[in-house]
């Protein structure tokens, strides 16, 4: 199953090397991986999606909680949460295929964010399936270039990833 | 009061003063030389040289093993940090309180591939339970203080401090103060169990027909010795110890079984894999332990398991009811629990499970085979060394055939008296974690029961052992031939010995001790055995080698059959179970 856990971690030098030498040393997955400072100048947010049945899920969890960088860890996937990815997306766009690429981002609700008489670059949030959904509508000889920024996300209603 | 001015090298040492520190095994080079002039001018903590960084690191661990107390090491940037690796892992396998303080080039120069540079932070990252990169001498005091912290409490473990050399400079001087304690949001030390689930154990174990008890390395170094003892007593059951955990519970007793796992006894194995409840303290089930397939492990067995590290529970085997918390809590908790219950031990079933495990301990697998009356066996070796010590010695490993033979033949009664590197199998471990262990007791017999092939690894500590006149007695288990390796080969790849012997090139060990001063004893004949041995522990003063020459054709049994359950065991060069 897929999981997303997000932890926060001292923001010091070090502390995201070893979170990710931690996935390599013990053969966990990295599917994505966005990490950038809180409203708190000396907490990092880190967000992984990674892969996993339950007990490996529970390995995971345990090992990030032991490392002393972590100060706070949670599964959002155990609980309602909202995901998001961003992704910029640059695409052939010449003669009658633009106003069909426009409406395909619009559709996705994404923004044509600039543009060439030959390219376009659509920014477009949302779950990472819609991003691959997007991906795919344009069509393999349409991409020219994907930059995502991998999956945020925060649990839903009260509960909050805090000190 | 006036605060002092201290410069980085200064509070470097005066901080591990200032934290209970007596000695530091290490090793100079350019970037720890204004740490070296600081440890020369003063006398509170004494430095000792080593030959080799590697020896440095076992050394503090063999220290940190016999007393409980943190091993630290001083070791240049560069060459002496990757030096040093090696022992870092090897304490790390098995959560050895550490602090290694290494030197880096000066802050301008890192990352300019500088010489004498390397990222101990990056190298020593997987191997490690903490790290710090020092970036001003100002948290120098503080970072000590944080990385004995993490060391020590919890699971215990090596921690880095990585130190540039302008940091230690000795013009820059800084107001310095020792914190009183530790404040770190973000690590937390478990304490006690969870009551429910001790509860609930408890009664698991009482209502147990066929209990076993199972303890690891943890119960030492968390020192549970005594309650385990105690609450295994009270109950009457069944114990087992790890190689990791010979000594937590005295192995004389009638209740203990020996070691379990890959080279166990018979009936530790048996009484495992047919036990329904199963008490696994301060031990992690690991492939050593389990026989590698863990759906074959324990098949009828309840499984009860405490541990201080959440992450070494359920990692390999499912934990029916985990615990997590110092072993010392939980077992005093447990022993009032038992005191409590009013489940009681079921007598009767406990009597035919008894039964059942004496018929298997008829067995008495670790009988010596002798090979002829003019072959010393190794397992006689050991057995005369604990004859002669009176079971009383610590006693340091290597790692091979003879380190199993020491396991199984010397009993240890007391914890922290069996040092040796179970997790990470470290050859070149004996001699300088035997030289730990006698700095830290000088009046005790440190022994080093260890190989031909190990001994040499880190056979330069003579010259340590020469300089501070440590009286260690080495006994050397000369199968000419790296022996643990031949024996895999004799039993898995027909006998073709690929690279496992060197029986010409071997040098005169006795010369060889000869030539640093020491002392140097062969032994050869089954009739010398003990006379011989008695001459060299009556050179109380001396370092002697004893080089004893062994049967090159023995095996370690019984084994675990690869794949099977714990149950299956080759129990000789002919029978199987
Ligand atoms: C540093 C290191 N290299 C290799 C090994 C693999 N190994 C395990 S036992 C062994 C043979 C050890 O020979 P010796 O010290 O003579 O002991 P014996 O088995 O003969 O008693 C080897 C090579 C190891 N454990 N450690
Ligand atoms: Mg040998």
């Amino acid at each position: 199953m897929r999981h997303i856990i997000s932890l926060l971690m001292e923001n010091e030098p070090g502390a995201l090397s070893r979170v990710v030498g931690l996935f390599s040393q013990r053969n966990y997955n990295i599917d994505s991986l966005t990490v950038a400072p809180t409203e708190d100048n000396s907490l990092s947010r880190l967000t992984v999606t990674t892969n996993g049945d339950d007990a490996r899920i529970e390995q995971i969890t345990k090992h990030l909680n032991r490392l002393v960088d972590v100060v706070k860890l949670v599964d959002l996937t155990e609980g309602a949460h909202v995901e998001r990815e961003l992704m910029l997306i640059k695409v052939k766009a010449l003669g009658a295929q633009r106003a069909e690429i426009k409406r395909t981002a619009d559709i996705f609700r994404g923004q044509v964010v600039d543009l060439t008489a030959n390219v376009f670059t659509i920014q477009l949030t949302g779950t990472s399936d819609k991003l691959d959904a997007f991906i795919a509508a344009m069509g393999e000889n349409t991409v020219l270039e994907v930059a995502r920024t991998g999956v945020s996300g925060i649990s839903r209603g009260e509960k909050t990833l805090a000190l | 009061m006036t605060v002092e001015q201290l410069s980085g090298g200064e509070m470097l040492i005066r901080a591990l003063h200032d934290e209970g520190v007596e000695i530091v095994f290490g090793y100079p080079g350019g970037a720890v030389l204004h740490i070296y002039d600081a440890i020369f001018q003063q006398d509170k903590v004494e430095h000792i040289l080593v030959r080799h960084e590697q020896a440095a690191t076992h050394a503090a661990d063999g220290y940190a093993r016999a007393t409980g107390r943190p091993g630290v090491v001083l070791v240049t940037s560069g060459p002496g940090a990757t030096n040093a690796v090696t022992g870092v892992a090897t304490a790390y396998m098995d959560s050895i309180p550490m602090v290694v303080i290494s030197g880096q080039v000066e802050s301008r120069l890192i990352g300019s591939d500088a010489f004498q540079e390397t990222d101990m932070v990056g190298i020593s990252r997987p191997i490690v339970k903490h790290s710090f990169m020092v970036s001003s001498a100002a948290d120098i005091p503080r970072i000590v203080k944080e990385a004995f912290h993490i060391a020590t409490t919890g699971r215990p473990g090596p921690v880095v401090i990585d130190v540039p050399k302008d940091v230690t400079d000795p013009k820059v001087k800084l107001p310095y103060e020792y914190p009183k304690d530790v404040k770190m949001r973000s690590y937390q030390v478990p304490g006690k169990g969870h009551s429910g689930q001790i509860k609930k154990a408890v009664e698991a174990l009482l209502s147990a027909k066929r209990p076993m008890i199972y303890a690891g390395g943890g119960v030492i170094q968390g020192n549970g010795s005594e309650l385990l003892t105690k609450l295994t007593q009270k109950l009457g059951y069944p114990i087992t110890n790890t190689l990791m955990g010979l000594g937590a519970y005295p192995g004389t007793d009638k209740q203990f079984l020996g070691m379990l796992g890959m080279h166990g006894t018979y009936e530790a194995n048996m009484a495992m894999h047919y036990c329904d409840v199963l008490l696994g303290i301060g031990a992690r089930f690991d492939d050593r332990v389990t026989n590698s397939d863990t759906s074959k492990f324990c098949p009828d067995a309840t499984i009860l398991h405490v541990d201080i590290d959440p992450a070494s529970i359920s990692k390999t085997v499912t934990a029916d009811v985990p615990i997590v918390g110092s072993v010392t809590a939980v077992l005093e908790e447990m022993l009032d629990q038992v005191q409590k219950s009013k489940t009681k031990v079921d007598k009767e079933a406990l009597g035919i499970w008894w039964k059942q495990i004496e018929q298997w301990r008829g067995k008495d697998s670790l009988a010596i085979k002798s090979s002829g009356p003019d072959i010393i066996m190794p397992q006689q070796a050991v057995q005369a060394v604990y004859d002669i010590t009176k079971g009383d010695a610590y006693v340091s490993s290597d790692v091979g055939q003879h380190q199993m033979f020491a396991a199984q033949h010397y009993t240890f009664d007391k914890p922290r008296r069996w040092i040796n590197s179970g997790g990470l199998g470290t050859m070149g471990f004996g001699l300088p974690a035997a030289m730990g262990v006698q700095f830290a007791f000088p009046d005790a017999i440190s022994v080093c029961i260890t190989g031909e092939g190990s001994f040499q690894m880190n056979l330069q500590e003579y010259a340590t052992c020469m300089q501070y006149q440590l009286p260690i007695k080495i006994i050397c288990l000369n199968n000419q031939a790296l022996g643990m390796v031949k024996q895999w080969q004799d039993m898995q790849y027909g006998g073709r010995y690929s690279h496992s012997t060197y029986a010409e090139s071997l040098p005169d060990f006795t010369k060889l001790a000869e030539a640093y001063g020491h002392v140097g004893i062969r032994i050869s004949h089954p009739d010398e055995l003990h006379s011989k041995l008695e001459e060299a522990f009556a050179l109380k003063d001396k370092l002697v080698f004893v080089d004893i020459q062994v049967d090159p054709n023995e095996h370690v049994y019984p084994m675990a059959i690869k794949g099977g359950a714990m149950k299956d065991m080759v129990l000789s060069k002919t029978e199987r179970t």
